[in-house]
């Protein structure tokens, strides 16, 4: 991280970029309502190549929501999706996977008797598209059995690769969770609280983690506390009732009357 | 079992695939009852044959998480399949068994297409579905398949033009066993391929697949065909080694026991089908002749205590027991 990632820099590159559509990820208008409830309403976002931001907002406000519909799990009602310039929105899950969206859960979802190397190989043979090979010993894949080892060990999972996944320490799992979702390289990688339900000491491990990745990749991650969302953004997003109540640098979010209203204020200084 | 050499990623995962000496020894236990029990070889074909039906249920139950209540159906379109084919083109056998395989692999195929799309219990209730239609259909196709009056004219030729199948199941025997294993190795190298692993993925967390950017019903779809492929191999092994097809051979009670033995043996381990196949087998051999009406009464006490005690069968417990035996 250098002087150019400091909170004014980021802010002018992101209009910067925004003019020069080196947009990774942006949705347009996107809106989903259940029955009368309205969960999204008219979301526009860009994410620019390499973005480092936050998503905020009160409980309910629609955070998971638009990861889901962002990844194509919850189809929109209205709007789109747009990855690299490529209107994605009528694209399965997997398709806008395997195009570079990725996705991480705020709740574990892994393969709970399988281990992590087993896992993360299962993702790579997926991404390389020898998946479907029942003819051959997945032990021959030299290449991708290390490349899944590889990323293990960036996550520093290397010493409980070969573990089963549901006897692995919660915090590890977490990890896993995210070295998951790296194995398909993404090209933008959504984390849905990465570090929940980890104890306050270790959570800053795992947004090192997180902060470490590659400057390439776009991120965006929902996370609850501001010390760590103020530590790792460059930008903010705040979310509330499904709009997008506003967004910008961490200093104009935490200068802003009117989240310190909504959110802030309920959260941090209540 | 750890290991006191530090291995390589690929080491380890090359390990596991290794074969287990129990497992040799199991595959030389199936050549006991040549010599032990010649009496009973007839029986050991009917258990051999039965094994790999439940290893062919064990490979989208036990794997992918499809629980299927119409496995039958693949059975018997084998059975009838390889019956047509010996009395109206040939009876040699081996081609017998590849069209047979060829035509359930083919009504898999079209089915896999249904099934993919469910989960849970609507997916049982269409494979039960597709399963009565099946039998219904073998039923009233009766100048075609002899319907409840079992099909006429069965005539298979000597394995290689040499082994005639005989009275006692020598033959018979040695043919299904040799058709075991080598299903059996396949399905093995199945599991453990890149395409076992995306399998055991599905079932571990079907919700996970597609965000790891995997297409799961193409994978099911699959899945589905390779074990519609192998049951219909069964059903022709059968029709070939008693010389007779009937609808006994595409029942519901078929599909059933087959879950039955899976569920006693041990689904997702290769070994459970066989071992559960065995036991249910030789169980039903035993029961019936103390009381032949009445012999589900003990699979049935069989089964609610098995799974009481040991929700991964019997392989499941024993394992479990030989890995806390082994840590001590």
């Amino acid at each position: 991280m250098s002087a150019v990632d400091s909170n004014a820099g980021i802010a002018h590159s992101t209009k910067d970029a925004i003019a020069g559509s080196t947009i990774a990820l942006a949705t347009r208008g996107l809106s989903r309502s259940f029955g009368s409830l309205v969960v999204a309403r008219d979301i526009e976002l860009n994410l620019p190549v390499g973005a480092r931001y936050a998503l905020i907002g009160p409980n309910g406000a629609g955070k998971t929501t638009l990861i889901n519909l962002m990844t194509g799990m919850l189809p929109p009602n209205q709007g789109q999706i747009i990855l690299g310039g490529e209107d994605i929105t009528a694209l399965s899950p997997q398709a806008r996977v395997k195009r570079g969206l990725a996705r991480t859960f705020q709740i574990n979802s892994l393969f709970a008797h399988l281990n992590p190397l087993e896992a993360v190989t299962l993702a790579v043979c997926e991404r390389r598209g020898i998946s479907s090979r029942f003819w051959q010993n997945v032990a021959v894949n030299k290449d991708a059995i290390e490349e899944a080892y590889e990323i293990l060990a960036k996550l520093k999972l290397g010493d409980v690769a070969y573990q089963t996944t549901r006897e692995l320490p919660y915090g590890r799992q977490r990890l896993l969770e995210i070295a998951l979702a790296l194995a398909t390289k993404p090209k933008v990688l959504l984390l849905d609280e990465p570090a929940a339900g980890v104890p306050q000491e270790e959570s800053g491990d795992i947004f090192e983690v997180v902060a470490g990745l590659s400057n390439d990749l776009t991120l965006l991650f929902i996370e609850h506390d501001m010390h760590v969302v103020f530590r790792f953004a460059t930008h903010i997003i705040v979310l509330v009732g499904g709009t997008v109540f506003t967004e910008g640098t961490p200093a104009e979010i935490s200068a802003d009357p009117g989240v310190r209203e909504v959110y802030l204020g309920k959260r941090h200084h209540g | 079992m750890a290991n006191p050499t530090p291995l390589t990623p690929q080491g380890y995962l090359l390990a596991r695939t290794r074969w287990h000496p129990l497992e040799i020894l199991f595959w030389l236990a199936t050549l006991l009852p040549f010599l032990v029990f010649p009496n009973y070889l007839s029986l050991a074909s009917q258990i051999a044959i039965t094994a790999l039906f439940a290893l062919s249920l064990d490979i989208i139950l036990g794997y992918a998480g499809v629980v299927s209540l119409g496995h039958a159906a693949f059975f018997g379109i084998g059975a009838y399949s390889a019956a047509i084919f010996s009395k109206h083109v040939w009876g040699e056998p081996f081609s017998g068994l590849l069209v047979a395989a060829a035509l359930a692999g083919l009504f898999g195929y079209a089915t896999s297409f249904i099934i993919s799309r469910f989960r849970h219990l609507p997916l049982i209730m269409i494979t039960l579905g597709l399963g009565l239609l099946a039998h219904e259909v073998a039923n009233s196709a009766h100048w075609l398949t002899g319907g409840s009056d079992g099909f006429q004219g069965v005539s298979t030729e000597p394995i290689f033009g040499l082994f005639r199948f005989d009275l006692y199941g020598k033959t018979a025997y040695a043919y299904s066993l040799a058709a075991l294993f080598i299903v059996f190795l396949c399905a093995r190298r199945l599991i453990n391929s890149p395409f076992g692993l995306a399998l055991r993925g599905i079932r571990e967390n079907w919700n996970r697949m597609p965000a790891i950017g995997a297409d799961s019903r193409a994978h099911i779809r699959k899945a589905y065909t390779i074990a519609a492929v192998i049951a219909g191999i069964c059903g022709a092994l059968l029709t070939q080694t008693t010389n007779s097809a009937s609808l006994e051979s595409i029942s519901f009670q078929r599909s059933a026991d087959v879950l039955v033995m899976l569920v006693l043996g041990g689904a997702g381990r290769l070994y459970g089908g066989l071992i559960g196949a065995a036991i249910f087998m030789i169980a039903r051999d035993q029961f019936s002749g103390i009381a032949p009406q009445y012999w589900y009464f003990w699979i049935g006490i069989l089964l609610v205590t098995v799974v009481m005690l040991l929700p991964n069968g019997i392989l499941g417990g024993l394992s479990k027991l030989f890995s806390r035996w082994s840590r001590k």
